[in-house]
Order: structure tokens, then C-alpha cells, then sequence
């Protein structure tokens, strides 16, 4: 029967051909701007490290003065109700909490920008600013950060402050080449490291690890990682400092006061009860510090399960957003258009729906023949919608923005696609359908 | 008579009330989106066009970053500006710690003169420094007071917590600054509270735009201050015949390297370059902007066509009926105008209605401006002409049908 129904659809189609191609296209256009928006934001929320997101938490303090104002904010501050102050953490804080050790991992970072380049004097290779990120032992074991050779460090050297340092695959091949550089020195803002590993390809998106507060987490992958404290030693570069202290601080004072807050803090909790118990811990923290007179305001903290605290970054730029909401109504408006065009469609083929009815047919028949009819555009529509998307992606690539490079279209939104035309098509064809079926058999054939 | 001549169509309407109804939503919908799309496009045009207060053409500049903090930073830029002014062809050259558009800012508080920590009335403002001459280099027009002279420089110290902020006393501000604090008066030679002490106003230039203006037009409270740039990232600016930039930026750049290659250098850029490199995302939401409104007009237009289409072709045996009793050619095409005239009338109200409906939601939620009235009507005019073009051929064919068809096929 579906089959009859679909040879009468396509006969239908072909017949008012212009009309037909124009819903197709109507539909296509549609689909194709909308699916190119939805997958472009798609691959931007993405689960940045799919298996282990649901484990990884991200805890605030609130250590701000209760008049923070002359506050001295370098390329971060307050962003609607988010305050960098809070977002991130003070020097102070982040090492109690990492050497508190309640959580089953955790990790102390920051990110920065540093001058990167080979200690061999003869090496031809030029010096070059990289993304680089200051870590604490745990960062690797607790994001899986894949390892390509040699190993990452261990806590030991980040109480030592060992100048060691892991290394991309990307900054292997610019700085050695060929030759391994596991053992090999370089030099970072001038002071010397050792690496002593390199990681496999690894850039999850967006960045979510690094400051919320700092620029796009899209694109640029970290260059290189060393620890923490070997970076507040030598008093590296890090993107985004708040400061509330009444004295000016600069150099390494300003990195370790208590007073200025810049580096993120990640902790890995297994289940339920752990999750419980650390939050438990955190509030005590905020509590002692408050009796102390360290925290001025009333303890407050929060614990931050990993896609809540993305969602609260709110790192897809509102421009994109509009993008969508663009897209989608200009979908609706395309539904509109091929609802009236159906109608109008259907209703002139009283005589024929009629004398279908008159022989026989239930209007139910007629229902699933109407429908069938939509859904065959919906179809052709997707397809054309699919191409059109691919052409839409093809133009974000071209952007230079460093989310473009990321807008690619997998199974799942190929599938989402197709179904969204024929979801779209089926209900922009339900209303024609279902008032051409109440056509009443006797009267139009008297009248045809 | 005119009343006479709609009620057959409204009536005919009438019959078809429910695809009516759904092409006046079509076209209600496309008139209030057109009309929010036509605004965003042009407040995006217009922010990509605001002036930066400089003389844009006549620059070319080359952003320098230093492998390390020096503290002979200072010394370093005087010799490479000596040697850039060599190359022929070289009108002027400074050396800036930021520019209009570049995105690298530097904001301090400012207060009345003489108020102590707590007092309100305070803006903040932008700084701006450069090495002596940056105001004729860079073209900023002086309307009131003088330049900087020699003996207000005093090094920028970023290596000790841009501790030079404290040494300066001169500086030269912008006349939005300058009635922000002394409204209707002369702003020279009084002084405002910057940090812990009062600087003096010693002149007032027209207009430096932000190194990040926003979204949103504020006033350009910029600030010029005498500090000797002397952090590892610095921009060199160079004035040149427009004609001839392009070639001295590549010559400097060689110079530059030659006197020290302990840096890297930026490609030497013309002010046209960091404006374009700025505004980049802003071009490329015009693009989909316009594309997407135009996008939005074809499918409303072949919307139109396609039913009036089916209207002629389901009326072909009524349309020869009145050719026959009389009606002439002019009278039915003047009949499908007339009916189009009205549907998207009706849409078009409707459209007003949503567009203003739908720039409050984006003015909560994306930071837009409130939609100038005048492109309500200006949208209408355009669905209007768009609905008559897009009837006219169906129209046309309508005109045709001869009165025989009405015993034809009858």
C-alpha cells in the first residue's frame, strides 16, 4: 500500500513540478541554514572529555573583601554575574585545598603565554610564543591526558619545583624534528627545563580546564605544561590576574598573595558520597577562613559538576547564537510558506480525493496518502538541506574565528538533518491533510 | 466604488480563509525579521565605520614583542626610532604601548580634582601613552592647549608595577573627558585626580576611539599621557605618503631586525589592516545577515507567486465568466493586484507589530539598540513591491484567459 502511495506522491510531484521543486527548495534552505548553526554550536558544547566528564568538578571560594572597590583587574574582572574573584582561585587556597588531598584527584593550573625555544645554541629553529599551561602532578592522570613517550611528573618534583616539562607532539616536531626530545633542554622565557614527556595529539573542546574569564577556549592547543610552582617561582606570564590588595603588588608577591586570584583548580570525585563529603569539606574551608578573618564575606562555596560549570562560562559567543536563532526562523518561515502552498495544493484536488472517496477510500486512506506526499518532500528537502549545510559548514571553516576549524558534521547530526526535514515536512503537511480528507465524497463529484 | 470593487474580493477571501490567513503570517513573519535584519545590518555597518581619530591612511605600524623585559627598553626604542626616521620617505615615528583597535588597553579610575578615595563623579579612562610626537605622528587633532613638551616624559616602569604612572604630572585628554568633568568650560590647565594624585590638563584633542569599542556607542574617554613605553610589547608607528607605506613598512621592518633580532616582529601592518582584523566577525555576520534577509524575501516572494499560481489556474473558469459579461483585461489583472495589495497589507501591519515585538526580545538578550521607527514603513514598502512582483506574472497569465474558456470547459 505505502508503495502505491508513494508512486501517486511522486506522480503528484512530478506533475506540479515548478511548485514542488520550490517547497524542496523552500525546505532545503531551511534545514540547511538551521542544521548548519545547530551543528556549529553542537561541536562547541560538546563533552570536552566524553567518559570522564561526569567525575570532574570544578569547587569556588568566595575570598573577595566586602569593599573590593579600586579593584585592580588585568584583562579579567566581572562578567554579568560572574566574578573572576570567585571563578578562580588565590594562591593560597588552591595549595591548601590540593594538599588537603580530599578528593581523589586533584589538580592546581593556570594558563599563560611564554617564549619557547631550543637551549642548543647552533639549533636554527626561530624562538616563538606559545600557549602554555602551569600544572600540579594530578593534571594528567585525572584528564587522561594520552602520552606519546617518557612520562608526566610526579608530586614529588612539584614540591621540588622541578624545571621539567611536557611537551606537544606539534612543538616536538618544530623544536627536534625527527630526534626524540625526551631528555633534551629548552628554554622558557629564558630559564631552562627538561622534557620529559610528550603527549599524544591532545585538545579537548572547548579548553575547559582553562580560566573562564581569559578568551576563546576553542582551537589553539596548550604547547606545553611544567608545574605550578616552578612557573610562580620564575614569575611567568598568566592570562588574567584579579587583585583586591591595598598595596600594589608585583613580580612573585603578586602571584602568591591571597589577595589576587588566577589559577583554576579541578578535582576528581567517583561517586555520590565522595561528592558529598567534599562539598562538606569546601563549606568548612570557607568557614575557617572566615573565622580567621581571612574571607570577609559570609563562607560561601559551590561545587561545580563539569557541564554546569561550562554552561555557566557561557563560552558560545552571541553572535553564534543569533546565527541560530536566525536560521531557525527562517526555517519556520519556509514552513510556513509550504504549509499554504500544500493547502492550496491538496484542497484543489477535491475532485480527485473525492471520487477516491466516493469508490471506497476512508479518509483515513487519504490522511496517509496526503502525508505520504509531504513526507516524499521532506525527504527530497533534507537531502537538498544536507548539501546546502555542507555548503553552510564549508563557510564557517573559512572564518577566521578558532571554533571554525572545529564545524564538522558527524553521524548523528547527518541523521539529525534528514529527520528534522521530515519532522518539519510531516507537521507543515498534517493541516492540508487533514482538511482535504474531510472533503465529502458525493458533493464534488456532483460539482466535478 | 472602491468598496464596491474590494467586496468580491474579500469575499473570494473569505472562501479561502485558512491559506489567507497563512500567507499573511508568511509575510508577517518575513516583514518583522527583514526589518530587525536591516537594522542589525546597518548598526553593524556603521560601528565597522567609526572613526578612530586618526589619520588611518597615512599610517603604517609593526608590532614588536621583546624576548624578554628590558630595562634599557627606552634606550632601545630611541635608537630604532633614529633609524627609522632615516629611511627616506619616513615623515614621522613613535613608538605606542596601544592603539585604537589593537585590543591591548590599559584603564585607570579617574575622580574630580582633589577628592578623596571615597567620592563618586569619577569615570574610567583609557591611557594611552606614547614617545614624544605621538599626537602629530599619529594625526590626532589638537583643539585646544598644546603637546606634551619634552621635560613631561618620564619612563612607563611596567617591570615595577607601572610604577611611572606616579611620576607624570602633564596629560592631554579627550573632549568628551574634558566635558565630562568641566562642562561648557575650558578644560586646560585645570586638573583631575588619577590614582592618588592630580594631573593637569595641559590640552584637549577631537576624538580617540577605545583599543576595543564595544557594541554599544559610548564616549571616547581617552587619555594621552607622557610615559616612555618600556614594557616588552610596544607598536611602532610610522607616517607616510599613503602611496609609499607598503614599502616602508617592509624597509623598517628589515631595520629593525637588523638592529636587534632578539624580538619578534609582527608583518608590518596599514591602520586599514588592524581595522579590518578587528571588525572581521562583524563582516562576517553582515554577509550571513544579508544573505539570510534576502534568503528570507525569495522564499516569501515564490511563496506569493506560487499560490497565486494556483488561484489563477483554480479561477480560470470564473475569470472567463467575467471576461465574458464584460470585465476587460485591465480590470482582472487590477483584481489579482488588488487581492495581493491586501494580503500582505494586512501582513505587513502584523509584521510592524512583530518586528518591534521581536527587537525588545533582542534588546534583552543580544545587546541591540532599540529599532529606529522609520524602518517599519521602509520594510512595508519592500514586502509590498515584493508581493506585486511576485503576483504580476500570475496576474498577467490571468489577463490572458480568454472569455471563451467560460463555455469551454464549462
Amino acid at each position: 500500500m505505502l508503495s502505491y502511495y508513494l508512486w501517486l506522491a511522486q506522480r503528484s510531484l512530478r506533475r506540479s513540478w515548478i511548485l514542488s521543486g520550490l517547497m524542496v527548495l523552500a525546505i532545503g534552505l531551511g534545514i540547511g541554514a538551521s542544521m548548519t548553526m545547530i551543528t556549529v554550536i553542537h561541536v562547541m558544547d560538546g563533552d570536552p572529555l566524553p567518559g570522564r566528564s561526569g567525575t570532574l568538578f570544578y569547587p569556588t571560594l568566595d575570598p573577595r573583601p566586602v569593599d573590593d572597590g579600586g579593584r585592580d583587574n588585568e584583562n579579567s574582572g566581572t562578567l554579568g554575574d560572574r566574578d573572576a574573584a570567585v571563578d578562580n582561585f588565590t594562591y593560597v587556597d588552591a595549595m591548601a585545598l590540593l594538599q588537603a588531598k580530599r578528593a581523589s584527584r586533584q589538580a592546581v593550573m593556570a594558563g599563560g603565554r611564554a617564549l619557547v625555544q631550543s637551549a642548543d645554541e647552533r639549533s636554527t629553529v626561530r624562538p616563538s610564543y606559545e600557549a602554555i599551561h602551569y600544572t600540579s602532578a594530578d593534571f594528567f592522570s585525572m584528564f587522561g591526558v594520552p602520552l606519546n613517550r617518557g612520562r608526566a611528573w610526579g608530586q614529588s618534583e612539584d614540591q621540588q619545583r622541578a624545571r621539567v616539562a611536557v611537551i606537544s607532539p606539534e612543538l616536538q616536531q618544530r623544536l627536534f624534528g625527527r630526534r626524540s626530545a625526551i631528555g633534551q633542554s629548552i628554554r622558557i622565557d629564558g630559564s631552562l627545563f627538561r622534557v620529559i614527556g610528550v603527549t599524544a595529539h591532545w585538545a579537548p573542546q572547548p579548553t575547559f580546564y582553562q580560566d573562564t574569564h581569559a578568551g576563546q577556549p576553542y582551537g589553539e592547543p596548550d604547547q606545553l605544561f611544567i608545574p605550578l610552582l616552578s612557573a610562580v617561582d620564575l614569575d611567568l606570564h598568566v592570562n588574567g590576574t584579579a587583585c583586591w590588595s591595598k598595596e600594589t603588588l608585583i613580580g612573585k608577591a603578586r602571584r602568591m598573595s591571597g589577595s589576587c586570584s588566577w589559577a583554576q583548580f579541578w578535582v576528581q570525585l567517583d561517586n555520590a558520597s565522595e561528592v558529598a563529603a567534599y562539598r562538606q569539606f569546601l563549606q568548612g574551608y570557607a568557614q575557617r577562613q572566615h573565622a580567621a578573618g581571612r574571607f570577609e564575606r559570609p563562607p560561601a562555596s559551590e561545587l561545580y559538576p563539569m557541564r554546569d560549570w561550562l554552561d555557566r562560562a557561557g563560552w558560545v559567543p552571541s553572535d553564534l547564537r543569533l546565527q541560530l536563532l536566525l536560521a531557525l526562523s527562517f526555517l519556520g518561515v519556509c514552513l510556513l510558506n509550504i504549509l499554504a502552498l500544500l493547502l492550496a495544493k491538496f484542497l484543489r484536488r477535491s475532485g480527485e480525493i473525492s471520487v477516491r472517496r466516493a469508490l471506497g477510500a476512508r479518509r483515513l486512506d487519504i490522511f496517509v496518502q496526503l502525508g505520504t506526499e509531504s513526507l516524499l518532500i521532506g525527504v527530497l528537502g533534507g537531502l537538498l538541506g544536507l548539501l546546502i549545510a555542507q555548503l553552510g559548514l564549508w563557510s564557517v571553516r573559512s572564518r577566521p574565528d578558532a571554533y571554525a576549524a572545529l564545524a564538522h558534521m558527524d553521524l548523528n547530526m547527518l541523521l539529525l538533518t534528514l529527520l528534522l526535514a521530515m519532522a518539519a515536512s510531516l507537521l507543515a503537511g498534517l493541516l492540508p491533510a487533514w482538511r482535504a480528507c474531510r472533503v465529502a465524497p458525493a458533493l464534488q463529484l456532483k460539482s466535478a | 466604488m472602491l468598496t464596491l470593487a474590494l467586496r468580491p474580493i474579500i469575499i473570494s477571501l473569505r472562501r479561502h480563509k485558512l491559506v489567507a490567513i497563512l500567507l499573511v503570517l508568511q509575510v508577517a513573519a518575513t516583514c518583522a525579521i527583514v526589518c530587525n535584519v536591516g537594522f542589525m545590518v546597518a548598526s553593524r555597518i556603521q560601528r565597522m565605520q567609526s572613526p578612530s581619530g586618526l589619520d588611518e591612511n597615512a599610517l603604517v605600524l609593526i608590532r614588536a614583542q621583546d624576548f624578554q623585559l628590558r630595562s634599557d627598553a627606552v634606550q632601545r626604542h630611541r635608537v630604532d626610532l633614529a633609524a627609522l626616521r632615516m629611511i627616506p620617505g619616513v615623515e614621522a615615528a613613535v613608538v605606542v604601548d596601544s592603539l585604537p583597535l589593537s585590543r591591548s588597553t590599559w584603564q585607570v579610575n579617574s575622580k574630580p580634582a582633589g577628592s578623596n578615595e571615597t567620592a563618586g563623579g569619577g569615570i574610567s579612562l583609557t591611557l594611552y601613552s606614547g614617545t614624544p610626537g605621538e599626537l602629530a605622528t599619529l594625526g590626532i587633532t589638537l583643539v585646544e592647549g598644546h603637546d606634551f613638551t619634552g621635560t613631561d616624559f618620564m619612563p612607563m616602569r611596567v617591570k615595577d608595577g607601572w610604577a611611572g604612572l606616579d611620576d607624570v604630572d602633564a596629560m592631554l585628554v579627550s573632549r568628551a573627558v574634558a566635558e565630562h568633568y568641566f562642562p561648557g568650560r575650558s578644560a586646560v590647565g585645570h586638573a583631575i585626580r588619577i590614582d592618588k594624585h592630580d594631573r593637569r590638563i595641559v590640552g584637549v584633542f577631537d576624538h580617540l576611539a577605545t583599543p576595543s569599542p564595544g557594541v554599544q556607542r559610548r564616549p571616547d574617554y581617552t587619555v594621552l599621557m607622557p610615559l616612555l613605553p618600556d614594557d616588552s610589547e610596544a607598536f611602532y608607528v610610522m607616517r607616510c605618503n599613503p602611496g609609499d607605506c607598503d614599502r616602508i613598512g617592509r624597509k623598517a621592518s628589515e631595520m629593525l631586525l637588523t638592529l636587534a633580532n632578539d624580538r619578534l616582529l609582527a608583518p608590518p601592518q596599514r591602520f586599514a589592516e588592524l581595522r579590518a582584523n578587528f571588525f572581521r566577525r562583524d563582516q562576517t555576520m553582515i554577509g550571513l545577515l544579508v544573505a539570510s534577509g534576502l534568503a528570507l524575501l525569495f522564499v516569501t516572494a515564490l511563496g506569493i507567486a506560487g499560490l497565486a499560481n494556483f488561484w489563477v489556474q483554480q479561477r480560470t473558469r470564473m475569470i472567463g465568466i467575467r471576461r465574458a459579461i464584460g470585465a476587460t483585461r485591465r480590470d482582472i489583472l487590477r483584481y489579482f493586484q488588488v487581492e495581493n495589495f491586501l494580503i500582505v497589507g494586512v501582513g505587513v501591519v502584523l509584521g510592524m507589530l512583530l518586528a518591534l515585538l521581536l527587537n525588545v526580545v533582542l534588546m534583552q538578550r543580544y545587546e541591540l539598540p532599540r529599532l529606529p521607527v522609520a524602518y517599519l514603513p521602509a520594510s512595508a514598502v519592500l514586502l509590498w513591491a515584493l508581493g506585486q512582483l511576485a503576483v504580476l506574472s500570475p496576474a498577467l497569465r490571468a489577463s490572458n484567459v480568454p472569455p471563451v474558456v467560460a463555455t469551454g470547459s464549462g
